[in-house]
Parts: C-alpha cells; structure tokens; sequence
C-alpha cells in the first residue's frame, strides 16, 4: 500500500480544499470500508484520505416532514435504527441492512455505497426507486444530481475532482406507496448480489390498481439500472398476476448481465424476472399497509 | 506384530467432557499464533508472486529494490542451495525436495499465478511490499493449462521440465501425466458382461480450499553459529523441520521449531512454504528475525487446495442387490506439481461395499495451478462423490432400498479393499443400521412452501485414518499434578483428548494435567496432526507412557513400604501392598527419599490405524425459480471407535459435514480464460456461514478399535467425505435433475431445469 496522509478536517471548506489540492491523488473516506480493502489492494495510489466523519453536515440524518435527508456520512446501523426511518422508508432498510454484517453496517453508509459505484450495490436501487436525490458541493457551489444519474459505469460517477457528496435526499413517499429491495445470494449472508431488483409503487386509494411504479436493478449492469419501462408499463394497470409478471419480463429486458463467477447472462436475467415479480407483490403488501 | 485389545466399558475420564486446557487463553485472545510472534530487531518479510499462470522467467532484476531505503536482503532462486532430488514424508503426502524448492521459489518458470519469484526483508511489512514491486520479472508467457482434459491432450505442453511420467511401469516423457497406476482383482469386464444391470457415469469436480481462518506465516531466525530457529503455524513442527532442513540443505539437528497455536489447517498446513524463504531472508540479513504473513489471495492462488478432476466411474448389479463388479479412473489435477491425493482416492473409492471384482486406475495430472496439498481426507470426498452417484441411480433404477442395497454390499471384517487390504473389525455396518433407525431417515420429508421443493439424499463414506509416530513425556509433580509434553499440533482439542487417556490410567483427574506442546528439540519426534491419527496415536504414547509411570511409582512404593515391587498393586489411581494403600497423588508428595521426582516417556510407531466409515442423510429445499438451495435437515452417523471426548468428536464431525455441504453446493476455484482464480477472496469463494447450515446432527456409533486400549478411531477427516453426494442426490431428488459436475450451484440448477 503507498504511504498516504489521513486527513480529517471539521468543515467542508476545508474538505474541499484538500481534496482539490491532491487532484485525483486524494479521496474521501466515510465508512472506509471500500476504500481501504481498495488502498491495500493497490487500486488506487493515494496521497491523502479525507475523513469526511467531522464534518457535522456529512453526518447528520434527519426527516424534517417533507422527507430524509440521508448525510454522506451516516452508518447504515443509524438508518435501521432509526424506528421512524426504519417504519417509513422500509424500502431503503431492505437495502441498508444487507450491506455486510454487523460490523460493516457500524461503519458502511449509504453515501461510500452511493460514490464506490458497484454495480452490486446494495443501497442504490432503494434509493433510486425513492426517486432520492444527491447533493454534491465543491469549491464553486452545491448541485444535485437524481440517483439514477449518478453512476456512469463500475466504480464511475458524476463527482468531479473537489466534488463532496453532502447527503441523499429522499423525497416523503406519496400516500398509499410501498417499496422493497432484495438481492439473490447463493449464501444467506456475507455475500454479494447476483441480482438485485428494488420496487416502489403507488397505488390507488382502493389499493387494487398502481398509480405509478419505479423499478431498478442491480448488478445486471455496468450500473445500478432504473428499468423504466417496467415501471412505467404499471401505471393504471389493476394490480394483478399478469400485470406484475408483464412488468417482470419488462425489467428482464431491462438487464444487460455479464457472465462471471457469480454467475451466468441466463441465470441473471431469470433472477430479475422472479425477484421484480417478488418485488411488486412486497411493495404492493407494504402500500396496503 | 500388531497389538489387540479388548475395549472396556466402564471408564471414569474418557467419554466425560472435560473443558479444554488452551481454552481460556484461545478465547480471551492471549493464546500465541505465528503472526503474534515477536522477537528483537524483527524485519519483515514479502513475497513477489507470479501474475501469470504458466510462463518462462526470461529475467529478473532486483537492483532497485536493493537499493530502495530500509532493504536488507532480496532473495531469488539463485540463493537456494542445491536440493537433492528424493522424496520425503510431510505426513499426509510427500514433498520431492528438489521440486518442493521450486514450488517455494520458482526456478526458471512459473506454473501457477501467485508462484513465488522472489522475495524481500526490510524494517516493515510496507517497505518490504513495496521493494517486492520494484523487482523486474520479464516473463514469456506460455498458455495455461486448467483442466486435466487440457493437460492429457496430445500435443499438450509439459508444465514441468524434465518429467519422466510413469504410465503403468512405462517411462513417459514430455507429459503432464506424473503417474498412471491400477490395482486389480477378479474379472471386471466378464462379470459386466454377466451383469443385469450396468451404469456409468462421468463426474467432475473443482479445486477447492481448506478455507482455514488463519493464513500461512513463519518467522526465523538464522544465526551466527548455523542455528536456525523458527515459528511457524503448522499441524506439525517436525514437518516443518524436515522439510526446511531438506530444502536447505542442511542437518535437522541444527533447526529448533517451536510451537505456535494453531488457526486451522485441514491438512494444508502440513507443506512448509514459508519457513525456508524466512530463514534464507534471515540469513542474508544478517541473522535479523524475518517474519513472513501471506495474505487471503496468496493462501487462495499459492497454498495446497484440494485437487479437482474427473472420475469415471461403472459399476454392475444384480437383480438380487449384489454388485458385481466395478471399474473406475481416478484423474486427479495435482496442481503444478506432481503429487495429487489419486493414491488416496484410490485407497478409499470402493472401501465402503465388499466387491467380488473390480479396477481402479488413477491419473496424477499437472495443471497451472496452485501444487494440491491434503485436505480432510485427500481423495476420498471426490471418490466417494462418484461412486455413491452412481449408486443412488442403480437403487433408483432398481428400485432397490438405498440403505439395505448398501447393507447388502458393505464391506465388514475380512473384506478385501480396492488396494488389497484386508479389513479387521469395521463399522460400517452397524453405521447404516442406525442410519436405517434414525429420527431422520423415519421422518417425512415435510411440505415445501410454494415454489420450493425438498429432497432427501444419503451417501457413505470411508477414510483409513493413520498411525505413525508419536512421543509423550509424563512428570509427577509433588502437589499430585502432571505435567504433560506431547508432540502434536493441537487443532481440535487434543491436549485434552491426550492428557485423558493418560489420566484415565493413572486415575488423576484430567483437570489436574498440564499439557504442553514443546518444541523440536524438547519432545521426541511427533508425527503431524493430520490423518485422523492424533488421538488415537499420541493417545497412545500417553497410554503406555501412563503405565510406564505406574510400574516406576510401583518400585517407589515397594521401597517406601520396604516390600518387594511384585506385592505393590494399583487399582482406581490408588497402590497397595500388604494391608497399607496410598494415592497416587499423595504419593507424589513423599518420593523424595526414592530417589525423586518420578517421570515416563513414551514413543511409539503405530503400523495400522484402524478404519473410519460415515453415513450422511440431508434434506435440502431448493427455490426452483432461483436454483437456491437451503439445506434443511443433517444428520451424520459415524463409527468413532470409542469417543474419548465426546464433544470434541462431535464437533470434527459437524466441522467436517459443513466443510463437505460447502463443496457440494458452492465452492470452487473459479478458473477465467486468463488461468487465473477469479473467486480468490472469502467474499467470492462461497463457503457456508453459520445462517447457511442447520445444526448438524450426529449420531455417533461405537465399534471398538481392536488397535487400541480404548477402542479409539480417528474421527476428523472421513466426515466431509459423504456430503458431497448425500447433498447432490438431496438436489437430484427435489428438482428430478441428476447432476454430475460439482458444485450444485444454484446457476446449474436452475440450467439443468430450464435447460438455459
Ligand atoms: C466484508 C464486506 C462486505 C460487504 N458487503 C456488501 C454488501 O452486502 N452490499 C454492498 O452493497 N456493499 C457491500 N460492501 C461494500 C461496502 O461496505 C459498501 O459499499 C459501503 O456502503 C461503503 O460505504 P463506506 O461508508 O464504508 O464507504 P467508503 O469506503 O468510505 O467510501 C466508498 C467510496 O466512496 C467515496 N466517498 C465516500 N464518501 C464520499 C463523499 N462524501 N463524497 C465523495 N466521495 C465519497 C470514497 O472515496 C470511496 O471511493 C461490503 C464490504 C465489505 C468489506
């Protein structure tokens, strides 16, 4: 592993100012639980680590009402458990806690699942279903980018040099919605996705017809995927067998898998379909409460 | 000429459960393992490792690592010595010196990814990391071979240069076949021919890991004088020291290796990677303390897996339930070195039913990858893989009962193996007897949610277990304690299996022992703990060592109570002569005025071992939309002999079915076009959890050992053999697929269904 300064600032001012002054040489740590399995492997050369833990907005989680605001900080252990997050947002909770084990989730948070870009990742199809926003700030100002924008292929997204992402933002889920993550894992733990299909639906007030859907998937792609055909082929449909398995064959063709150890181009794109079928059942029986 | 005994029934110590001597230190974390090891002025070690699986070394170029701040030395095969080329025993298998230097330091080629190159001591482990990458290795890389198909194909490159294979007697060059052997009797192809039924099949099987938690270290120091000292976590320190001695080149006597606890080795731990490199390291530094760590991906890419391969394997049958006859080629992958487990494969494939003929042929193949090392059992998981596959067809075609068919075929006393040899007393009868009256086997399979479906499979399973040498020392202490030396690696609690069987002689409470595990030059030679040979062979140097000090305290009694030593008797842990008695824990207070403290020790070359048989019944439910398979239900019957501990018996049991379930269903050195495993992490290389098992149930069956006092068999090493067909026909029986290549992952499920 190169020799490399571990830095951990209070502000993001100062954040920033180091992160620019190393260039691509400096990274940012939450959790750390990427980034040092990444340093030791020689992935990347580093100069400085940035710990991001100080900094007050970086670790703040708070639903002010009008939704979450997720710090980029912020341990999966403090989102499920949180019983009022945990309760209103199960979808996310689906997704946060899977990411490891125990231990993992004390340091992992959303945010390094968000910017690492696998993927696999477990946290980013929840929160693209939550039509989540990122917040992200750098010496010239403060932008946000959707969710579903934000990873442009394996370990890529849209951060520049200098850029820090502050927090997600995940807009309060409209009446009568539901939402579910889950992954297939030949292990029941300690193990990484296959595939993975995140579900939010909105339905009616009768609970017998979708409003509106939004499906995405994971590691069936170079990206977390929002598979938007699939979900938009819900709308105003009645909730029923075929509806959801249209969709389902909807979201296979969504998926553009790869073969290797974990698994086959077949073997994924038949776990899309089962799992977003499973998916829409969940979230349907989450809605109606 | 080998003893028999007939075993007692009424024991006060063994049976009982005594906890464990090293048990508070191992879990308040002070126990010491190799990485803990410190010593003044330590360096450290660092490997550079082949990134190719199969190349020519055209160069190398160490100045700049030389020169880099903070070096002390840079090793190269240049630096070794000449080795001689013979083969020496590393307790489950042999190591070939000349290629076991190669192995540890590639001279010339590389054969496997990960294959040392050359390495590095420095002030600190990033220093030494860091000058290993600044060493140039210009490589010709040559096309990897990953499969035996590959590798037996005409034309095939030869990984090894200068290998002469022997082909059943005939002298074989420019191969990648070390060695193709048979053993025969009866005639196999005329009793086919008069056969009612014949079925044959081909299975395959991946390299897999031992997956011990703790990865290969050593630390060494060479000094001045010639002396070398070493640390290292191993199943047996004498290994060890033979074989850094072999590879050096130099006397055994001028090595003392002592001894670190240990974090599993499932026979992994018997090949000394690490030891000669520290100590070369040392030497040119020097005599600084080296210290040597590998991490996960080396333990993966460069320490001994399992071999995998194919096995073909015909057996015919009877309409009456009796086979007749049985032929199968064993084709191992030994990895880049010769030496797989085929021998013990072929020991073991038909030991399980009384054949009135059969052929086995094993192939020893050479691949580019990692030289295969022993794991629980070498050969015999993949051997009883492929013949109780096929079993389970013929009771499927014939509608034969899966446990009376195996109890009409078992082999029992007098039965002839494969190989030759004649069986005394075995167990697997009375195995298969319980198997059939079991809660489990007599239990309805219960109803699967929708979408899922169960099966039921069951599969048996034989090791030899092993004997050799062993060497146990005794002390009295006045205050009626014992201290106990002994030469075996304690893995699975055999400080306490050990110190019981002395102690249930002497009729001191075992809690009263205290055992130890010296180094080289402080014990008599102690084979390594592997074979499933501790408890049993050490146990029994603890056995006689045990009545040496009886009859020595007998003639101290005698001069005490001024009598003759044939009038002085012992009984229940007391003496008595004429009237008087004493204990044998006061006694040990009042030896002084006979001469002092009152010692024994004891060695011993144990021939035969005495044989192990498992049955094995899994229930597993498989989600028949996504291939996944939970198992459900385990339990596994075995002949221990005599369980001395009953708990720790049963853990090796348990231990050895979770290892096997792994095999069966997700485990495998996943091999890219590049000849590389992709899979080289804990993450990507699925071994089961504790949420991926049920509690494993045991029943454990006692057939008494006629070898030993106690009736002990070894345990550790023929559970993880039924598994991975007891798992496989589990599967075959839920989804109404059979399959043949290992393992049943949940992809090859769902394509055997969907056909995709
Ligand atoms: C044993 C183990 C098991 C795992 N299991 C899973 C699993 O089941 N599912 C799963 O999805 N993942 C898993 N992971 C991966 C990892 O734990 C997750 O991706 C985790 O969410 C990362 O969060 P972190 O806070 O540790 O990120 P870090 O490692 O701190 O950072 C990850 C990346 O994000 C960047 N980064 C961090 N913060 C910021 C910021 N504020 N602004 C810009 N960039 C930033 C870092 O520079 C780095 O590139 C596992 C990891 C381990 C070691």
């Amino acid at each position: 592993m190169h020799p490399f300064a571990y830095v951990a600032p209070g502000t993001i001012d100062e954040a920033v100012a180091v992160l620019n002054e190393h260039g691509d040489r400096a990274r940012p740590m939450a959790g750390g639980t990427d980034l040092i399995v990444k340093a030791r492997a020689n992935a990347w050369e580093l100069d400085a680590v940035v710990d991001i833990k100080n900094i007050p907005e970086l670790m703040s989680l708070s639903d002010n009402g009008d939704g979450l605001s997720i710090g980029a900080g912020v341990p999966c252990y403090q989102v499920y458990g949180n019983s009022d997050i945990a309760a209103g947002y199960p979808g996310i909770i689906d997704g946060a806690s899977i990411i490891g084990g125990i231990q993992i989730q004390s340091r992992a948070g959303l945010g390094g699942n968000l910017c690492n870009a696998a993927p696999s990742a477990d946290g980013i199809c929840p929160l693209i279903v939550h039509s989540a926003v990122a917040k992200i700030t750098n010496a010239s100002g403060t932008r946000e980018v959707a969710v579903e924008d934000f990873c442009t292929g394996p370990s890529q997204t849209v951060l520049n040099t200098g850029d820090l992402l502050v927090s997600i933002e995940v807009p309060k889920p409209a009446a009568n919605s539901g939402a579910a993550y889950t992954r297939f894992t030949p292990r029941n733990e300690m193990d990484i996705a296959v595939a993975g299909v995140g579900v939010m639906v909105v339905l009616d007030s009768s609970g017998q017809n979708f409003e509106s859907a939004r499906i995405a998937l994971s590691a069936v792609g170079p990206t977390p995927i929002l598979a938007s055909a699939a979900g938009d082929s819900l709308a105003g449909k009645p909730v029923n067998d075929e509806t959801i398995a249209a969709a389902a064959a909807l979201a296979r063709d969504a998926a553009s898998p790869i073969t290797d150890m974990r698994g086959t181009v077949e073997q994924r794109k038949q776990l899309v379909e089962v799992l977003t079928g499973r998916m829409i059942n969940k979230a349907v029986e989450r809605a109606r409460g | 000429m080998v003893a028999t005994y007939d075993a007692k029934t009424d024991y006060k110590v063994i049976g009982s459960t005594p906890i464990r001597h090293d048990g508070m230190d191992k879990v308040t974390g002070r126990a010491i393992f190799g990485a803990d090891v410190k010593a003044p002025g330590l360096i450290w070690g660092d490997l550079l490792r082949s990134p190719h699986a199969h190349a020519r070394i055209k160069s190398i170029d160490t100045s700049t690592a030389e020169a880099m701040d903070g070096v002390f030395a840079v090793l190269t095969h240049a630096d070794f010595p000449q080795a001689d080329d013979k083969s020496i025993d590393a307790g489950e298998g042999t190591v070939n010196l000349r290629r076991g230097q190669t192995n540890v330091m590639a001279d010339g080629k590389v054969h496997y990814k990960g294959h040392v190159v050359a390495a590095v001591a420095a002030t600190d482990r990033n220093t030494a990391r860091e000058a290993a990458r600044l060493i140039k290795v210009d490589y010709e890389v040559l096309p990897a071979i990953s499969d035996v198909d590959t590798a037996m194909a005409a034309g095939a490159p030869a990984i090894l240069d200068g290998l002469v294979g022997d082909h059943l007697g005939q002298k074989v060059e420019n191969t990648n076949v070390a060695r193709v052997f048979r053993h025969e009797f009866g005639d196999v192809d005329d009793a086919f021919a008069n056969s009612d039924l014949v079925i044959e099949r081909t299975v395959s099987m991946s390299m897999v890991h031992q997956g011990y938690i703790e990865p290969h270290n050593a630390t060494a120091i060479w000094a001045q004088d010639g002396n070398l000292t070493v640390w290292s976590s191993t199943q047996g320190s004498f290994g060890v020291r033979s074989q850094t001695a072999g590879l050096l080149h130099i006397p055994e006597s001028k090595i003392k290796v002592n001894y670190v606890e240990i974090g599993g080795g499932f026979g992994g731990k018997t090949v000394a990677y690490l030891a000669p490199v520290a100590a070369l390291l040392s030497r040119k530094s020097g005599g600084r303390p080296v210290k040597l760590v590998m991490d996960r991906q080396s333990v993966f890419e460069a320490s001994g897996p399992a071999p995998g391969g194919k096995i073909r394997m015909k057996i015919g049958v009877n309409k009456d339930g009796k086979i007749t006859a049985a032929d199968t080629d064993l084709i191992l992958e030994a990895g880049g070195y010769p030496g797989s487990a085929v021998g013990a494969a072929a020991t073991c494939v038909f030991a399980c039913y009384n054949l009135p003929s059969s052929r086995i042929t094993g192939y020893d193949v050479l691949v580019n990858k990692p030289k295969s090392a022993a794991y629980r059992a070498p050969g015999s998981p993949q051997a009883s893989f492929a013949i109780e596959t096929v079993i389970d067809e013929i009771c499927d075609a014939c509608g034969f009962d899966k446990i009376q068919f195996r109890l009409d075929n078992a082999a029992h006393e007098g039965t002839r193996r494969g190989d030759g040899v004649q069986f005394a007393r075995v167990g697997l009868e009375e195995c298969l007897t319980a198997a059939k009256e079991s809660d489990h086997w007599n239990s309805p399979l219960g109803d699967a949610p929708a979408g899922k479906s169960r099966g039921r499979g069951l599969a048996t399973a034989y090791w030899m277990n092993g004997g050799g040498k062993s060497t146990c020392d005794l002390m009295l202490q006045d205050d009626g304690t014992v201290m106990m030396n002994e030469g075996s690696a304690d893995i699975g609690g055999t400080r306490t299996s050990i110190a019981m069987q002395a102690a249930e002689v002497l009729g001191i409470p075992v809690e009263d022992f205290h055992p130890s595990i010296p180094d080289t030059d402080s014990i008599g030679f102690t084979g390594v703990t592997g074979g499933s040979r501790t408890t049993y062979t050490t146990g029994m140097a603890a056995y006689n060592a045990a009545h040496k000090l009886i009859t020595e305290l007998q003639h101290r009694v005698a001069d005490l109570w001024e009598t003759e030593v044939d009038n002085v008797s012992f009984a229940d842990g007391t003496f008595s002569a004429n009237g008087d008695s004493i204990g044998i824990q006061n006694l040990a207070g009042k030896l002084d005025p006979t001469g002092g403290p009152a010692t024994a020790t004891a060695s011993v070359n144990l021939a035969e071992a005495g044989n192990a048989y498992g049955v094995h019944i899994c229930d597993v439910e498989v989600d028949l939309a996504t291939g996944k398979t939970d198992v459900v239900r385990y339990t596994a019957i075995q002949d221990v002999g005599k369980a001395v501990h009953p708990q720790y018996a049963e853990g090796q049991i348990q231990g050895g079915a979770a290892q096997g379930i792994g095999w069966a269903l997700n485990e495998e050195y996943f091999i890219n076009s590049a000849g590389e495993m992709a899979n080289r992490s804990f993450l990507d290389y699925r071994m089961p959890t504790p949420l991926d098992l049920p509690m494993i149930d045991t029943i454990m069956v006692e057939v008494p050992n006629p070898l030993h006092p106690y009736g002990v068999r070894g345990v550790g090493e023929v559970p993880i053999c039924p598994p991975l067909s007891a798992a496989t026909q589990a599967v075959k029986n839920a989804v109404g697929k059979p399959f043949y290549e290992l393992p049943v992952k949940p992809g090859r499920i769902l394509e055997a269904q969907n056909g995709i």
